[in-house]
């Protein structure tokens, strides 16, 4: 996706187009709405999100469970009866619970480490990109150093001297690590924008730097920049549900990721505890994929090219 | 006044910045107040470097800009606001000129934020009211509006308005017809020829020569950087002695004449006794890529009227491209 | 009549309602004439340029007939255009230039192209590498990349690939519009080569410029908001325009020798009218300082004199 300039975007609409029509308001927040409900990818997305934050926000409310506790019958199947929905564990831990508390943390990290490396990402990418220059360079080889460090070796000697670690470790492991493909698209970004006249002219209004990437540069790219924070959240909750999966996540808590993990140590395909790995595994699933399809559904939304009549 | 003093414009270019570019040499000219410049070139020709450097959005490699008097690349920091109070400018292409996801008045209200921040509102309504209708708009159409929403003239105008906001010197006016019908076209240029006979000095940057020949009352030709030709306007359309200059002359297309007939026209031209009047003034002053400091780039054929070296390098002139 | 246009009317389809962008164009083009078709942005001479050889997917055809050399071009019909497409009607489009396919060789996209008709590229070479010499560049050309070669000869090139079938009908779009005034120059005599050698039967040029025509073109058709204003000979157009619009247009044009000082020009008022609920009547009333009660119904296109066609009621004498 990229920024077009509206010069471009009126030569390919032809002479007529983008001077009369647009959609029935001339303000982008009233044609957002418009086009937004309208697009099913959108809509679809939106309504699973909102399913599943209402499963991590009130879930651990109605079930008030702890979710490691291993208070029921072991291997129960899930059942209509409040408490049950998901069954037990091989422990008897409710899955519910955990599904439910899971979640909130998956979405925890998903939230602390998408943005933590969206800023790193955005304050990278505008300065690199603005500046052009020396400070390019060195902004750019510190971004291909990050890029090329094997996260994964890194993580396992880390871990092996930190003992215990939380939620909070995790979600800035990953938003330390992840922001390099942010920050170079930002950095794209900013460079095609820089030359354009509006620029000039903010400069010889007597703007500053810092004032123009925020007003004119920053502004302009809005809607990429909250797309490529929805993919940064995407793939924090991934990348933190594989770490978990192979036992290199928090120490403590549970998580979707954890849960899994859980799920294969105790053999739960061979006994048959479907009920175990699958809520983990769809919620994964659904939460990841839901944001993706939003992904490419505000991309239309944004982009008109991209729309079909 | 705006003066040029052998400015020039190096890029550095090569793997490893080992070969340099001249996109500007050694070019000199003032713009007074009251008066139309126009710098006319193809692409390729400097001529929106040297806007750009006049501009401060590109630092001058060498030569002197000044600005009655002080020298324009000493000026740093907060000082540079006061610049643009004196010295703006307007660019090609109106749509591009305009933030898209802002209304297009923002444009005045940057400038009210930067220079008059202790204005009341009315007080600031009133001025914008008369700055707008100075260029021949309606408020009530063009106020509130998205740039999308507005026609490219229209843009136009409003970024001259914004420029006579401030106290405005001299305005460097950058291809700013190109993009605009033919309808329109003239209504921007006759406003910057009123804005001129009420004393603003205008850099009229543009590769059309009817439009340069309309408007202004010097002119000067650069090519590849470079000031072939130079001088009152009438006196170098009239009669262009330059190869490229009479090359542009008889390429443009008219509405009245045929090309034929234009060529035709051109008076043959003045031949000195080695062909090139310049090297006839000047025998000992080769071509060397870096005339010094005293090295003269131009020489008077009559008054009001300069003229460079004939030598086009290598390719003939008529062999475009 | 080698080109025979009648009643045409092609809008757009957007989510706010038809734009009538080209609403009812009747004029011919004879053998052996380059017929310049001029008009501000948003006139309608690119639809009209384009409806000839290919409906895009936003335009819909409404109404009309297009005859070239005796036959109906069925325009409406992608796929049945594609026998007429470059063989017969040929194209020069607005950006032809960066058209070219980047990663092929010039030689090698003109193969596919003519091999793709079922021309052999083998027999039609000798005469591709004529024409290559006639527009001035060198036969090696053929082995460059387009990105070697500079504004002006890709657009030379481009028009030789475009008339290499000998079409009866070339159309070309602001070809000048993006050169330096050397290569204009250029360019625009190529054009005229072309018809002198036969290459082509008759020309459309689509230009704003109408200094450029007044070099080239045979006649010019002019046009306004969809409409077809004025169509005449290039001297009768320049010198004794009929159409209020056209008259305005033209003095407006600032040229070498005209000073500021010595005759202020003066442009049109206003601009062109919404052509998603286009005006009724003239749709030039309402900048027209002639205007009067009559051009509430609007005017048709009509031959005032001979090979002189109007759309004024003024102009038509019946002012009364």
């Amino acid at each position: 996706m990229s920024a077009t300039s509206p010069a471009e975007a009126r030569e390919s609409a032809g002479p007529i187009i983008s001077h009369q029509v647009a959609a029935p308001e001339g303000k982008p927040r009233g044609e957002f709405l418009f086009f937004a409900l309208r697009s099913k990818k959108f809509m679809l997305s939106v309504v699973i999100l909102a399913v599943l934050a209402v499963v991590a926000i009130f879930g651990p409310i109605i079930d008030s469970t702890d979710p490691v506790a291993q208070n029921g019958l072991p291997m129960q199947q899930p059942t209509l009866d409040p408490g049950n929905w998901f069954g037990t564990t091989y422990f008897g831990e409710d899955v519910f619970a955990q599904f439910a508390n899971g979640l909130r943390a998956s979405f925890f990290v998903g939230f602390l480490g998408g943005g933590l490396a969206a800023v790193i990402g955005m304050t990278v990418g505008f300065v690199a990109g603005y500046r052009g220059g020396w400070v390019d360079e060195a902004l750019n080889m510190i971004t291909n150093v990050f890029l090329v460090i094997p996260t994964l070796a890194v993580l396992l000697v880390i871990t092996s001297y930190l003992q215990a670690r939380g939620v909070m470790f995790e979600a800035v492991f990953i938003g330390a690590t992840s922001w390099p493909w942010a920050a170079r698209a930002i950095r794209a970004q900013t460079f095609s924008l820089r030359s354009r006249e509006f620029i000039d002219l903010a400069k010889l209004s007597g703007r500053g730097s810092r004032q123009i990437i925020v007003s004119e540069i920053a502004s302009n790219m809005s809607s990429y920049l909250l797309l490529t924070f929805i993919l940064l959240f995407g793939g924090a909750i991934l990348i933190a549900a594989s770490l978990d999966f192979i036992g290199l996540g928090p120490t403590g808590g549970i998580s979707l990721g954890l849960m899994m993990y859980n799920a294969v140590t105790w053999a739960a395909l061979q006994l048959g505890i479907w009920w175990w790995f699958i809520p983990p595994g769809v919620g994964i699933m659904a939460t990841v994929g839901a944001l993706y399809v939003m992904n490419v559904g505000l991309d239309e939304i944004f982009n008109p090219k991209l729309r079909t009549m | 006044m705006l003066s040029l003093n052998r400015v020039s414009k190096v890029y550095k270019t090569g793997t490893f910045g080992g070969k340099e570019l001249l996109a500007v040499r050694d070019v000199s000219f003032d713009v007074n107040g009251g008066e139309v410049v126009s710098l006319i070139g193809e692409s390729g020709s400097g001529k929106t470097t040297v806007g750009k450097m006049i501009l401060k959005l590109i630092e001058i490699s060498r030569g002197t800009i000044t600005l009655d008097g002080q020298d324009i690349s000493q000026i740093h920091g907060g000082d540079v606001k006061s610049y643009y109070r004196q010295v703006q400018g307007v660019f090609q292409d109106p749509f591009s000129s305009y933030n898209p996801i802002f209304k297009a008045d923002r444009v005045f209200a940057m400038i009210r934020g930067a220079y008059f921040p202790d204005v009341p509102a009315s007080e600031w309504a009133d001025k914008l009211d008369a700055a707008l209708r100075s260029v021949t708009l309606d408020p009530g159409q063009v106020l509130n509006k998205y740039p999308h929403q507005l026609s490219g003239g229209q843009l136009q105008r409003l970024l001259v308005a914004r420029a006579l906001l401030l106290d405005l010197k001299i305005l460097v006016a950058d291809e700013i017809i190109s993009m605009l019908d033919a309808s329109t076209r003239i209504d921007v240029l006759n406003l910057l020829a009123d804005l001129q006979t009420r004393g603003m000095g205008i850099l009229f940057i543009t590769h059309d020569l009817s439009l340069g020949n309309y408007i202004s009352q010097k002119t000067v030709i650069l090519r590849r950087g470079v000031i072939v030709e130079m001088g009152d306007t009438e006196k170098v359309f009239g009669h262009p002695t330059h190869p490229y200059t009479r090359l542009l002359v008889s390429s443009v297309p008219q509405l009245h004449k045929k090309w034929a007939e234009i060529e035709a026209e051109l008076s043959a031209p003045i031949a000195g006794k080695g062909g090139c009047p310049f090297h006839d003034a000047y025998p000992l002053a080769g071509r060397s890529p870096e005339p010094s400091a005293d090295e003269p780039t131009l020489v008077k054929i009559e008054d009001d009227h300069f003229v460079g070296c004939f030598e086009l390098e290598s390719e003939k002139a008529q062999q475009v491209a | 009549m080698s080109l025979q246009v009648t009643d045409l009317r092609v809008y757009y389809r957007t989510l706010a309602g038809d734009v009538k962008a080209l609403d009812g164009a009747t004029f011919g083009i004879a053998d052996k004439e380059i017929m310049g078709l001029a008009g501000e942005s948003g006139c309608g001479k690119s639809t009209l340029g384009n409806s000839l050889i290919r409906l895009d997917g936003r335009m819909k055809y409404v109404a009309g007939s297009v005859n070239l050399d005796g036959t109906d071009l069925p325009i409406w019909d992608s796929d049945e255009m594609v026998h007429y497409r470059y063989m017969e009607v040929s194209v020069v489009p607005q950006y032809a230039m960066s058209a070219m396919n980047p990663t092929r060789k010039i030689g090698k996209m003109v193969s596919e192209l003519v091999e793709s008709r079922g021309v052999s590229y083998k027999e039609i070479r000798p005469e591709f590498e004529r024409r290559i010499d006639l527009v001035g560049l060198r036969r090696d050309v053929t082995d460059r990349y387009p990105i070697e070669l500079s504004g002006g000869m890709k657009q030379r090139m481009v028009m030789v690939i475009s008339t290499l079938m000998d079409p009866s009908l070339l159309i070309t779009d602001e070809i000048t519009s993006a050169l330096d005034v050397s290569t204009q120059r250029a360019v625009a005599e190529t054009l005229v080569s072309f018809r002198d050698h036969g290459f082509v039967k008759s020309m459309m040029v689509i230009t704003h410029d109408m200094s450029i025509l007044y070099q080239i073109a045979d006649s010019i058709l002019v046009m306004y908001a969809g409409k077809l204003a004025e169509k005449a000979t290039t001297e009768v157009i320049i010198g004794r325009p009929l159409h209020p619009y056209t008259r305005m247009l033209v003095s407006s044009l600032p040229e070498v020798g005209v000073r500021y000082a010595d005759k202020k020009l003066t442009g049109i008022p206003g601009g062109p009218p919404s052509l998603l609920h286009p005006p009724t009547g003239c749709r030039f009333r309402a900048r027209c300082p002639l205007a009067f009660a009559k051009c509430e119904q609007e005017p048709p296109f009509v031959e005032v004199e001979p090979g002189h066609w109007a759309a004024c009621w003024k102009a038509t004498g019946s002012d009364a």
